[in-house]
């Protein structure tokens, strides 16, 4: 390890349960810290609201997904059917957008259900390879099995490392480590 | 009107009640002098609008079933004002007699000469008969009949004592009901309806008059509820989380509403065969166009819209706009599914349709009020009722 490319990437602390986590969460939201994260091996209802996150924009990335797979289903077989390979079938108008139905709303569901998958990893920063929060011993082999963490990232505005590790101990957090490392 | 939220119970329920019995039993009496001055044109009408809230009936009933099958925790403070609605097919059974005194009014295989001079019409005598028509329809009548009053007494009985092997016998019921249910319903829609043009056949009918019933009560329910919240009843147990899932059941079912009914509309087009295309090109004709397209935009695209965003699902005056266009979209659906065999040029209303829809109506509303009044309005000792008060929407 090079001590001179050592980087804090932040600061974690754990929690003995769930219903902990959440009731921290709530208070480092109060504190106003910005950028900081609660890591827990299951969902927890009402951490949205503890943490005082805004609503998703999934949502609308879906929507707008949809649109552009129902216009662009519907103009897809306008122009194939009627403009580049016009054929009669079974005497019926070239532009019969009852056929169309269809495949517009497949496209339609499938160009939303895009937009729902790639907008969560977008909004998420997903998919990548590393998260400096793995430098932590404890946060490694215990985030996915029985740790409930705080993080407060070293990028928050209100971040500093003493000021942050007495707030973490005065909610209750165990273990509050600074993590560090290159 | 007086409610006490402790016990949730009415305490003095008012005249509410009293009001809608009296409208109901004038407009009933209005109708009966269309009986009398134009038969043809009143069996149309009482048909429709009969058609019309017996949907909404069971759509209660398959909301409460579906409730147990699926052991819901949301809908728990909804349930006794589904069950109270449910509760109307009973009243509604009896409300049906007359429709069988009007089967050569309204459905051409009941006339002997007719099925005489038409092979398709004597093949399909052996199950479109007049007696055969009575006695299936008193076994669905029958049959939802049970299910209502059993789903209740059972609820009320929980009212005195929670009781675990009780919960598991209804889910029981339920499960059968069911199935029962959606064979009954199928068989009744394509008895009242769909045989009014015995030639036509549809195997999907079912599912489109099932799905419209339900779209429809889970609107009736909104409109309930919200009537129930203007009188300072069950303001704090039915919260806008319980609106927001409401509406997102109305928009859910409006696509699939419109999902079966397309999918019976598309086979046909497709197949081009006359003898099914008729039924779509007879409401093609004149002002019935119109209508089919006010079915389109109005029970689909319009619904679909308005309620697309979350927040107009949680507006208690978009969502109960909404939920009152769609009651009025269904009588419409409903007005087009029996009256191209009768007005086969174009669409007309009279005095009549709006008379029998609001009588029939009234009746059903006067049965929800009188058995809000005798039972509590939520089932105190379901023990997810504290979870559905509580319940809150993540997103």
């Amino acid at each position: 390890m090079n001590a001179a490319n050592e980087q804090t990437y932040g600061i974690i602390a754990r929690f003995e349960s769930p219903a902990e986590l959440l009731r921290a969460a709530e208070k480092v939201r109060d504190a106003g810290y910005k950028r900081f994260d609660c890591h827990s091996p299951f969902p927890i209802h009402g951490m949205d609201h503890a943490m005082g996150m805004k609503g998703s924009k999934v949502g609308y990335i879906a929507g707008i997904c949809g649109a552009i797979g129902g216009i662009g289903g519907l103009t897809l077989q306008w122009w194939t059917s009627t403009v580049a390979y016009p054929v009669v079938i079974s005497g019926k108008p070239f532009f019969s957008y009852q056929a169309y139905v269809p495949i517009t709303f497949g496209l339609t569901v499938l160009l939303a259900a895009f937009g729902a998958f790639f907008g969560m990893l977008i909004t998420n920063r997903l998919p990548r390879w590393f998260d400096g929060l793995f430098y932590s011993e404890q946060f490694s082999s215990r985030v996915t099995n029985d740790g409930f963490f705080v993080s407060i990232d070293s990028s928050d505005p209100q971040f500093n490392a003493e000021r942050c590790r007495a707030f973490l101990e005065s909610v209750g957090g165990k273990q509050v480590e600074v993590v560090r490392g290159a | 009107m007086r409610y006490d939220a402790k016990t949730y119970r009415l305490v003095e329920p008012g005249s509410l009640g009293k009001r809608a019995l009296m409208v109901g039993v004038a407009g009933l009496a209005l109708s009966g002098v269309g009986w009398a001055l134009d038969a043809d044109r009143f069996f149309h009408a009482y048909l429709a609008a009969l058609v019309c809230w017996l949907a909404i009936a069971l759509g209660a009933l398959f909301f409460v079933m579906v409730h147990y099958l699926v052991s819901a925790r949301w809908s728990v403070v909804l349930l006794r004002l589904s069950e109270n609605v449910a509760l109307s097919i009973p009243y509604l059974a009896v409300l049906f007699i007359p429709v069988l005194f009007g089967l050569g009014h309204l459905y051409h295989w009941s006339h002997a000469d007719v099925v005489a001079a038409d092979e398709m019409l004597q093949n399909k005598s052996g199950y479109l008969n007049a007696p055969f028509f009575i006695v299936r329809t008193v076994i669905y009548f029958a049959i939802w009949s049970f299910l209502a009053g059993y789903l209740n007494r059972m609820s009320v009985k929980q009212d005195a004592g929670y009781d675990q092997a009780r919960t598991d016998r209804v889910k029981w019921v339920a499960a059968v009901g069911m199935i029962a249910y959606a064979l009954s319903v199928t068989a009744a829609s394509f008895d009242w309806l769909m045989s009014l043009d015995a030639h036509w056949y549809s195997t999907i009918f079912g599912v489109n008059y099932f799905a419209a019933g339900l779209l429809t009560f889970v609107s009736v329910l909104v409109l309930l509820a919200i009537v129930l919240r203007r009188n300072g009843v069950l303001t704090e147990t039915i919260t806008v989380e319980h609106y927001h899932d409401l509406g997102k059941l109305i928009f859910a079912f409006t696509i699939f509403w419109s999902y079966t009914n397309f999918s019976q509309y598309l086979l046909i087009w497709y197949g081009n065969i006359p003898e099914e295309t008729i039924w779509y090109a007879d409401r093609w004709v004149g002002s019935w166009k119109t209508i089919s397209l006010i079915i389109i935009f109005g029970h689909f695209a319009v619904p679909f819209i308005v309620l697309m965003t979350r927040s107009a699902k949680r507006s208690l005056t978009v969502l109960g706009v909404t939920a009152a266009w769609m009651v009025l979209m269904h009588y419409i659906e409903m007005y087009w599914l029996v009256y191209p065999t009768y007005i086969e040029h174009g669409a007309s209303f009279g005095w009549m349709e709006p008379v029998t829809f609001v009588g029939i109506g009234a009746i059903v509303f006067w049965v929800f009020w009188s058995k809000c009044a005798k039972e509590r309005l939520v089932p105190i000792n379901d023990p997810k009722l504290q979870g559905s008060i509580d319940h809150v929407n993540p997103f």
